[in-house]
């Protein structure tokens, strides 16, 4: 067996979950985990144990790009007072679901 | 009152309006429009006694993997093996309820007025020579490599009978194995994937797992042996005779050895005492002391509603 280089803890995981009712996965939580397949093994374990999902993404934390907090303002802000950007203004037919 | 046959009390709760839980819960009664009488040309005494030995195997090794509670090596193992204890304390509660409606003379006598259901009757006032468990479930935890071996010869042994019983001539016994099955299948699928992390992991971790497995290997062929309670019910059309999945069980595990790179240990079987082993309710003194700490509240409290 060659030498492993060995870390104290295992990397960080973030897990979604797609539920019964959602359409898309959704961040539930971290956790971590030795590799991807045992990942998603505690996830199932830690996430979906009152039988809350169908479907389960990880991700390893450091492989996300996350927008930064100071930029929040600049990011974000402008679409505040855009309301027209809403497709309010017309009505959606009984038949279309999920809008 | 509770009704001997009443197995719906755990789901009651949960099967009306869950709208308020954001991903929704959906649970399931495993035996919602099972026939629940039992077939005819069945001796009741041999159903209760089969799901008594089948309950009582769920129900020892569940306490064993409580007992990790809180120790486990990290949190995600920790809740890992919560979960495991709680699918087979679920199979051995509907086992139990199953055997004290075929045969309520098998449930302890309880003070005059006691609610206490007769699952629970039967979980916690019987004494450790009325439990049929095979030994290995019983015997005191030791490491996690221990926890581990112990899980994969069990859920892979256990795994191999409900395959079989899910066609029991039984409509309850069938319902209970084919709910089994899928939580087994996990079970042997997350002890699989950490004995062969262990196995190929560091010498220490491998040295730990090999030494569980030799301790443990003298406690497996118990799991194969035919007691005449389960002769008696794969002759009635309603159990599995273990030593007909011997050689099935033996194939998946030589799988996992190949893979992991571990020989069969050479060791002993573990004698009977008398010629009587675990399904006879002759055990080590390890289930004595489990009892009488998994038991110790309920039998203070025989009027005790929880």
């Amino acid at each position: 067996m060659s030498e492993r280089e060995t870390s104290p803890e295992w990397p960080l995981y973030e897990v979604f979950v797609r539920g019964k009712r959602g359409l898309n996965h959704v961040h539930v939580g971290s956790l971590h985990a030795a590799d991807d397949a045992m990942a998603v093994l505690h996830a199932r374990d830690v996430y979906t144990r009152r039988n809350e999902g169908v479907s389960v993404w990880v991700v390893r934390s450091e492989h996300i790009t996350a927008s930064s907090p100071d930029e929040k303002d600049p990011m974000f802000a402008p679409s505040g007072d855009k309301v027209y950007r809403h497709p309010t203004f017309y009505d959606i037919p009984d038949s279309v679901p999920h809008i | 009152m509770h009704a001997p046959d009443d197995h719906e009390s755990a789901y009651a709760g949960l099967l009306v309006n869950d709208a308020h839980w954001a991903f929704g819960t959906d649970f399931e009664d495993p035996l919602a429009g099972v026939d629940t009488t039992i077939p005819d040309g069945v001796d009741p005494a041999v159903l209760a006694r089969y799901c008594l030995a089948l309950g009582d195997d769920a129900l020892v090794l569940s306490h064993r993997l409580t007992q990790w509670c809180g120790r486990a090596p990290d949190l995600e193992e920790d809740i890992a093996l919560a979960n495991i204890a709680l699918d087979l304390l679920g199979q051995a509660r509907l086992l139990l309820t199953r055997a004290a409606a075929a045969d309520p003379s098998c449930v302890p006598a309880l003070p005059e007025g006691s609610p206490v259901p007769a699952e629970d009757a039967l979980a916690y006032f019987r004494d450790d020579r009325d439990f049929g468990n095979v030994r290995m479930v019983e015997v005191p935890n030791g490491d996690f490599a221990e926890a581990i071996a112990r899980l994969l010869l069990f859920s892979t042994w256990r795994l191999a009978l409900f395959e079989h019983l899910a066609g029991s001539g039984d409509a309850v016994l069938a319902a209970v194995a084919a709910k089994g099955r899928k939580e087994l299948t996990y079970h042997r699928d997350f002890a699989g994937r950490w004995f062969l992390t262990l196995a190929q992991g560091t010498e220490e971790s491998r040295r730990r797992l090999l030494d569980a497995l030799a301790g443990l290997w003298p406690l497996w062929p118990e799991l194969f042996r035919t007691h005449p309670v389960e002769a008696a019910a794969a002759a009635a059309g309603v159990g599995v005779d273990p030593a007909s999945v011997a050689a099935e069980v033996d194939a998946v595990l030589g799988q996992v050895f190949a893979t992991c790179g571990v020989d069969r240990p050479e060791a002993a079987p573990l004698a009977g005492v008398a010629g009587r082993f675990g399904r006879d309710g002759a055990h080590t003194e390890a289930l004595s002391l489990l009892l009488a700490e998994m038991q110790v509240v309920a039998r203070a409290h025989p009027r005790g509603q929880w």
